[in-house]
């Protein structure tokens, strides 16, 4: 056997289907239990609260939180309400959707650092009412909620993050 | 002699249908502490290398391995993913401390079955997607047809298989691990649902929820740890055919091969008379009776702890929970599921796993107490 | 370092957008070109490793027990690992393991990757890798997180576009010697910063391509070594490491955990000084700016100061230390552990003299091969020498 052998096929040959294939749906779904960190954190959200937890023995506060302190390997239960602002450590302009195509309006993916937090200790988040321009890393910005009766437990009960 | 390695630790929770208290990391991290404290050591500073064992799909999160360092304490530390069984991480562990470079090593695995919506789905996608996929058809149709070329090979009838559940799950009532206890009749067994002909419902194990974590060691660290080491004597892990038109349907020759391998490693030439009791693959009653024939141990104490039939599988965690079953055993620290040989504690065990159809492989570790 | 190990061969398949093989036959045709290119035969292996990253890629569950008939797996010990993107030079750290352990005295490490079948984009596969309550709803696709990384690293260190682009113009360039390569072309900065911008600061030729491909070698110990070749290359020095999964926390300018990875592979193979030590180097390139990130957290410069050795020329082939001579990733392809695979081989053919036009100008005795992956949280480290 040779190197360097494989046969590349073409878009053109897939579409004349000028070869044999097989096409599956995956009938995959999944409910994922949340349990006490994240579950809480979920419910903070519900009341407007952005939750973060303190390390007993290293006093990090982090978040999102989790019930152990990966550094110290301790069990961590001191749950503490962070600010619902803070600033940009890095973001994106992202123009394309997962699958490649076009966005007529492009997001702004950002870690965003919460205050009250560690310094350093960010959240994946969307930014929005401010022109892709205008974005800075160090920026501060603040949570734009959901009307209080729409909330329902989840990270998109903060709509996004705006300038402020 | 060859070095050896040891098991040190275990940490295992009661298995359970479901488990909505918890995430997948909470109770990762619950156990983990369990065989942490177990043999006494602190995971930031004693743990060389870490190996998880989970597939992807079965986690619904692609790349998985992502996620399982912070909770066993392995951040920014030695941590990879075996996607296997359980017990093929252990020999992954086992292999690395071998080298020398590492002397201790955490292996983990686990399941929330319960999260997984459509199971069937899930296992179907296991499944050559060129043509076997498409006559979609459920793919326990696959143990049908082992258990149907089974008996019609070999001298065994539905009732032996029965039996095996009967059994199983009798000895999983005395098992504060295990999930589905039962006390049942072999005629409940041969009158339940027929699934895919010859198999019946109640051949099948039940999914369940649970995490398993195993401390190995070298010999040489062992010997300070908390508890008297468990010496792993023989080991061995072989990958059959996953085609589907070439596999033997009758008996399960992976597992032939891994015993003869971890036998001639471990100096075991009787296995029926050497060996006290074994944990073996059980995920269908049929299998208990392959396994036991291709390891020769037909005339041993099997499944003790109830096997899978009466714990409940954990998918990619079942083989390290039969083996820290075994570990409990051989320290005599089973409570009361605890085998004993004319009064004394068993000697010597063997663990073996399978992954499940519509694979066909299967991993062999021959265990001792001293 | 205990027992010594050895690559003894290597294969690899052609790195296409799409391939008519199927899986199975491109693990084959890797692992039969590796076998041959020593004169073993499939009963010479004692036992086999397999690398694959996601299994939503293929869309086949269990995705290790479907390819090990294509990797010459049957009737033997294997086991396939997985580091997410860190797989490729991670699975020649399990074959070094099965043979230093003393157990196998010989195996066949292969490595396939086939993306195009996800549809309509293999970007779906990943899709899932994020957290599934506190990040998958916010909709996230793969390019965010480089960008966010790659704005991050440019920030902290002041580094321009310019400079990073470079690194595509020099890899697609070296790619254009390499007979496997799927995207090489000569291409200048200006393509670079005219591209389509797909996630700022992440733009059309920033990325290497999507791909299918395979790989494998064939290790064996130091006895066997010469059985099969009359130039072993021995694997002296093997590290991983796997960083936090809260990615959110950490300051994403600087991969440390390459360090921490590197820093163990340097232990093993006792080098002191890898700026003098390393003669020629592979850092894992799916986009232009890791180059760069990597090379700092291999130690092999000072933080934020990667694109000076670029724009020095010290990392083309004829410089002091070339830098994916293959043309990595961004022109050979990315058929994800495949492509991890080919940078050890690449490594294992520039120190056997045998890399053709790629040869780099300098007697290299010492090379090093690095991979990454995972949410920008693992680095493997492989390092060779003669």
């Amino acid at each position: 056997m040779k190197n360097f052998f494989a046969t590349p096929l073409r878009d053109e040959d897939f579409k004349k289907k000028n070869f044999c294939y097989e096409t599956w749906i995956g009938n995959c779904f999944y409910a994922w239990d949340c349990g006490k960190a994240i579950g809480r954190y979920l419910e903070g959200l519900k009341e407007g609260k952005i939750l973060g937890v303190k390390c007993p023995k290293c006093e990090r506060i982090m978040v999102p939180p989790r019930i152990f302190c990966e550094w110290c390997f301790v069990l961590v239960e001191d749950f503490v309400e962070l600010k619902d602002t803070g600033k940009i450590n890095t973001f994106s302009i992202s123009y394309i959707s997962w699958d490649m195509k076009r966005l007529e309006k492009p997001q702004i993916p950002a870690v965003i650092e919460i205050d009250g937090a560690s310094p350093g200790y960010g959240i994946l988040h969307l930014i929005s009412e401010v022109d892709p321009k205008d974005v800075k890393v160090g920026m501060r910005v603040k949570a734009v909620w959901k009307e209080e009766k729409e909330r329902e437990g989840k990270i998109t009960d903060i709509k996004y993050f705006r300038p402020y | 002699m060859r070095r050896r390695v040891c098991i040190v630790g275990v940490g295992m929770t009661p298995l359970k249908a479901l488990s909505p208290e918890v995430s997948y990391k909470e109770m990762m991290f619950e156990v983990a502490n369990k065989a942490y404290n177990d043999c006494g050591i602190n995971p930031r500073k004693d743990v060389d290398t870490f190996i998880c064992c989970s597939e992807d799909y079965i986690e619904g999160t692609s790349i998985f391995d992502e996620y399982v360092p912070d909770q066993l304490g392995g951040a920014l530390k030695q941590v990879h993913t075996i996607p296997s069984d359980g017990l093929f991480g252990v020999c992954a562990g086992i292999l690395q401390i071998l080298t020398g470079e590492f002397k201790i090593a955490v292996i983990e695995a686990h399941a929330k079955s319960s999260n997984i919506l459509t199971p069937d789905g899930v296992h179907m996608c296991a499944l050559d997607p060129i043509y076997i996929r498409p006559l979609n058809v459920n793919p326990i149709f696959i143990a049908g047809l082992e258990y149907n070329s089974f008996l019609y090979n070999h001298l065994f009838t539905k009732e032996d298989c029965a039996e095996v559940v009967v059994k199983n799950k009798k000895n999983a009532l005395k098992n504060p691990y295990a999930c589905y206890g039962a006390n049942l009749t072999i005629e409940d067994v041969l009158n339940s649902f027929p699934i895919s002909y010859p198999l019946n419902e109640l051949e099948i194990s039940s999914y369940a929820d649970g995490a398993c974590v195993v401390v190995l060691a070298s010999e040489e660290v062992a010997k300070d740890l908390k508890k008297k080491p468990i010496y792993i004597d023989g080991f061995s892990f072989i990958q059959g055919s996953p085609n589907l038109e070439v596999r033997s349907w009758d008996f399960p020759r992976a597992t032939e091969e891994a015993g003869k391998r971890a036998y001639e490693m471990a100096g075991i030439n009787n296995p029926n008379r050497e060996i006290d009791f074994c944990e073996i693959d059980d995920t269908y009653s049929y299998k208990e009776l392959q396994h036991a024939i291709a390891l020769n141990l037909n005339e041993t104490i099997i499944n003790p702890s109830g096997g899978s039939l009466g714990m409940g599988y954990i998918y990619e965690g079942t083989g390290l929970m039969r083996l820290i079953m075994a570990v409990l055993q051989l320290r005599g620290e089973a409570g009361s599921f605890q085998v004993r040989i004319n009064n004394d504690l068993p000697r010597k065990a063997v663990v073996q796993s399978w992954r499940g159809i519509p694979t066909e492989n299967s991993c062999v570790l021959v265990l001792s107490r001293e | 370092m205990g027992r010594r190990v050895a690559i003894v061969g290597a294969g690899m398949t052609k790195f296409v957008r799409r391939a008519k093989e199927t899986g199975k036959e491109l693990a084959y045709y890797a692992a039969k070109a590796a076998l041959d290119s020593c004169g073993a035969k499939l009963k010479d292996i004692d036992a086999v490793v397999l690398g694959s990253a996601p299994d939503t890629f293929d869309g086949v569950h269990m995705k290790g027990e479907y390819l090990s008939c294509g990797a010459g797996a049957f009737g033997k010990p294997y086991l396939r690992c997985y580091v997410g993107g860190g797989t490729g030079v991670f699975s020649v750290a399990v074959g070094w393991y099965y043979i230093a352990s003393g157990i196998f005295d010989t195996c066949l490490v292969v490595c396939e990757e086939k993306m195009s079948s996800y549809q309509p984009h293999p970007q779906g596969a990943f899709l899932t890798i994020f957290d599934h309550t506190t990040e998958r709803p916010l909709g996230p696709n793969l390019l965010w997180i480089f960008a966010l990384e790659m704005q991050r690293y440019m920030q902290t260190y002041g580094i321009k576009k310019e400079e990073i682009a470079l690194v595509a113009v020099k890899n697609k360039k070296n790619a254009l010697d390499h007979p496997a390569a799927q995207i090489a072309q000569e291409i200048t900065v200006e393509d670079v910063l005219k591209s389509e911008v797909l996630c700022y600061p992440v733009q059309r030729l920033d990325v290497s391509p999507v791909s299918d491909g395979a790989c494998a070698i064939v290790m064996t110990n130091e006895y066997l070594a010469r059985r099969f070749t009359d130039k072993p290359v021995w694997v002296s020095g093997v590290g991983w490491c796997l960083d936090t999964a809260y990615w959110t926390n950490r300051d994403l300018c600087y991969p440390r955990y390459v360090e921490e990875a590197a820093r163990m592979a340097y232990k093993m193979a006792g080098i002191r000084n890898p700026r003098r030590e390393i003669d020629v180097v592979e850092p894992y390139d799916p986009f232009d700016y890791k180059e760069l990130h990597h090379l700092e957290g291999l130690l092999l410069c000072d933080r934020g100061e990667a694109p000076q050795l670029l724009v020095d020329g010290k990392t083309q082939r004829d410089g002091e230390l070339p830098v994916c001579p293959s043309g990595g990733l961004l022109g050979v392809g990315n058929p994800i552990s495949a492509a991890g695979l080919m940078k050890v081989i690449e490594i294992f053919w520039q120190l056997r003299g045998e890399a053709g036009k790629r040869q780099i100008a300098k007697k290299a005795k010492r090379g090093l091969a690095q991979a990454w992956g995972d949410l920008m949280q693992v680095g493997t480290v492989v390092i060779l020498e003669v």
